[in-house]
């Protein structure tokens, strides 16, 4: 394959707010037409690296490269990049065309190819009967779909989302997600999208960036970061999980609960402490407790709709388990996991 | 929230007393002539709006509203810039000039125009410093411009503390949007920050114009009385004229150009948001 292209490259960049490092030293490099998420709890950077990308803070170190040319001392107005804020800024004195239309006007382009625009956006977003409607008098949905139409407006190289779907409700999210996709996917732009909502991040992204407390922790498609976090950070952020601490033992042997397991991870050592992550829907519940490789007791069961989310205690820890069957409390039970189930992770300390 | 009514009564009484019954009398009056102590023996006469129509009141009138336009355009300048940079500082600079705005406001207003007297007058201080400099004596007071330098030092502060609020209160988030959407410094003020502190600009124009019109004090005592306001000419015919009849009608002529003002200036309030509102409905 040819040399991949990128379109925004992230060099040591750092900033801090009042002497406290918010990103610290990222690296990072995007890729034309992709679908990135910086996914972290708030505080973890992902908004303010999104406003250095789009020139609202200025780094106190480092470089972020545009199409390979430096765009620190370029001003946000010269950047052929568009951001959909997290309130969405529609302006509130002028009519949704009229948002639309700003980015246009202020390029002074002729009239009729504003309106053609603006008119195309519009149509695609669903909201050519709004036109003249005033931004107030619109939805949160709608007022979304606006502020993604002021800034596409422009064909921009790179859109910037700064947590886009947060103020809508769950069913709207679910279709937004949806309709964002469709939206990268046949305008083809870079799309660089911040959210903590790690179930989003998943959905969406073609690469999604774990963050936390101004560190990047994990770099990687979704089905990466959920089936391999490199930390506990990650594992514990991702999805529900079971962290235990255990020995690897050597290569493809495990430890931990007092029992040895068969797993597929090499290249740690041997007898190295490591974290171990379980999916809670990759143990398998036996009724027999002699058939299964971990015993333990239930404690407590919740229905959560597609399954029951159960606690199974034993004498080291308490294991979370999501399973369609239902095991009353205080049935004893057997748990299994299959080897490539068992994801081992070099130790380290976070938070 | 109805029992809070009860709150109300007190001010209603108020009202009805010092406000209500005066305006009455003041309209009583304007159209009567006779003696003004015996409302029974009043007369009907539309004498003293007739005498508000020669030449030498209507030019006081004329004069009143050149000044007060002028001194509310001249405030709109200069308060303007101010209301921007008292926005845009940090919070600790902001409370300091914002103190520097307020603190002579505690002064009595008689006390500040004496002092512009005595740095206006022909032997004051601004003609000291300019024989200092060697430079010619300005023979500015009394006299017009004494009169107006004399009404935008008083009511500058009403024009800059209305459009300060506003703009003080104009999201960040638009301005990082317009800056986003390729707008420099300039076009973003004029496309964002102006048409979105229009209703501070309309309430700093109402806030200096109404009292600039309807002053009294700073063109006695900066004007030397050379030129009259409609303020001025309403005080005389109460306190020395004791025509209560040719006041009263002056008060009205006034109040109701005061009303057209108002409502003129709340159109073009109102116009700014119906632009949208109207297209709303649509």
């Amino acid at each position: 394959m040819a040399k991949e292209k990128y379109i925004i490259e992230l060099r040591n960049l750092t900033k801090s707010f009042d002497g406290v490092k918010v990103v610290d030293s990222i690296n990072l490099k995007i890729k034309e037409n992709e679908f990135v998420t910086l996914l972290g709890p708030s505080g973890c950077g992902k908004t303010t690296t999104l406003r250095m990308i789009g020139g609202f803070e200025e780094p106190d170190e480092g470089e972020i490269l545009f199409e390979g040319k430096l765009l620190n001392p370029v001003p946000p107005y010269k950047r052929n990049i568009n951001t959909v804020f997290q309130r969405y800024a529609l302006f509130p004195h002028m009519n949704v065309f009229e948002n639309v239309a700003f980015g246009l006007r202020i390029k002074k382009l002729p009239k009729d190819e504003i309106e053609e625009r603006v008119e195309k956006m519009l149509r695609m977003m669903d909201l050519e009967k709004f036109g003249k409607r005033h931004v107030d008098s619109l939805s949160g949905g709608q007022q979304q779909r606006v502020a993604i139409a002021r800034a596409l407006v422009n064909e921009p190289k790179v859109l910037l989302l700064d947590e886009p779907l947060g103020a809508l409700d769950l069913k709207l999210r679910k279709e937004m997600q949806i309709e964002l996709l469709d939206m990268q996917r046949s305008v083809g732009i870079t799309f660089i999208y911040v959210t903590h909502d790690q179930e989003e991040a998943l959905t969406m992204s073609d690469t999604v960036v774990v963050m936390n407390e101004g560190h990047i922790q994990q770099v990687g498609t979704p089905e990466d970061i959920y089936n391999e976090p490199t930390n506990r950070f990650v594992a514990d952020f991702i999805g529900e999980s079971n962290i235990i601490e255990a020995t690897m033992l050597e290569d493809r042997k495990v430890m931990f609960d007092g029992r040895v397991f068969d797993c597929v991870d090499t290249g740690f050592g041997t007898n190295v402490p490591v974290d171990v992550v379980i999916r809670p829907e990759d143990l398998q519940i036996v009724t027999d407790p002699e058939k299964g490789m971990i015993r333990g007791t239930v404690t407590s069961v919740v229905f959560k709709g597609v399954h029951y989310e159960m606690l199974i205690e034993n004498e080291y820890r308490e294991y979370m388990v999501h399973s369609t069957l239902m095991f009353p409390e205080e049935t004893q039970v057997g748990m299994n996991v299959q080897p490539f189930d068992i994801h081992v992770m070099k130790k380290e300390g976070y938070g | 929230m109805k029992r809070m009514r009860i709150l109300a009564y007190p001010y209603s009484v108020w009202m009805a007393i010092f406000i209500v019954v005066p305006l009455i009398l003041v309209f009583l009056y304007s159209f009567t002539e006779g003696d003004i102590r015996n409302l029974a023996q009043l007369k009907f006469s539309t004498r003293s709006y007739e005498r508000v129509s020669e030449p030498i009141y209507l030019k006081v009138i004329v004069n009143s509203f050149i000044l007060a336009t002028l001194s509310t355009l001249f405030c709109l300048a200069l308060g303007y810039p101010v209301a921007m940079i008292v926005a845009r500082a940090n919070p600790k600079v902001r409370s300091m000039l914002l103190m520097f705005l307020i603190v002579p406001m505690w002064m009595n207003f008689l006390l500040r125009t004496y002092a512009w007297m005595s740095i206006l007058s022909p032997n004051g201080f601004l003609n000291r410093l300019l024989e200092f400099f060697g430079l010619p004596r300005l023979e500015i007071m009394p006299g017009k411009t004494a009169v107006l330098l004399g009404m935008i030092y008083n009511f500058l502060p009403f024009m800059i503390l209305p459009i300060y609020t506003v703009l003080s209160k104009i999201d960040k988030q638009y301005l990082e949007a317009a800056s986003d959407l390729g707008a420099n410094k300039t076009r973003t003020f004029f496309k964002i920050i102006l048409p979105l502190s229009i209703p501070g600009v309309v309430s700093g124009i109402t806030m200096v114009f109404l009292p600039a019109v309807s002053t009294f004090v700073i063109s006695g005592l900066l004007g030397g009385g050379k030129t009259p306001l409609i303020g001025d000419l309403i005080e005389q015919q109460f306190m020395w004229e004791g025509n209560w009849h040719f006041g009263s009608s002056l008060s009205i002529i006034l109040m109701v150009m005061i009303l057209i003002s108002m409502a003129i200036m709340s159109r073009i309030d109102r116009d700014g948001k119906q632009d949208e509102n109207g297209h709303a409905k649509a």
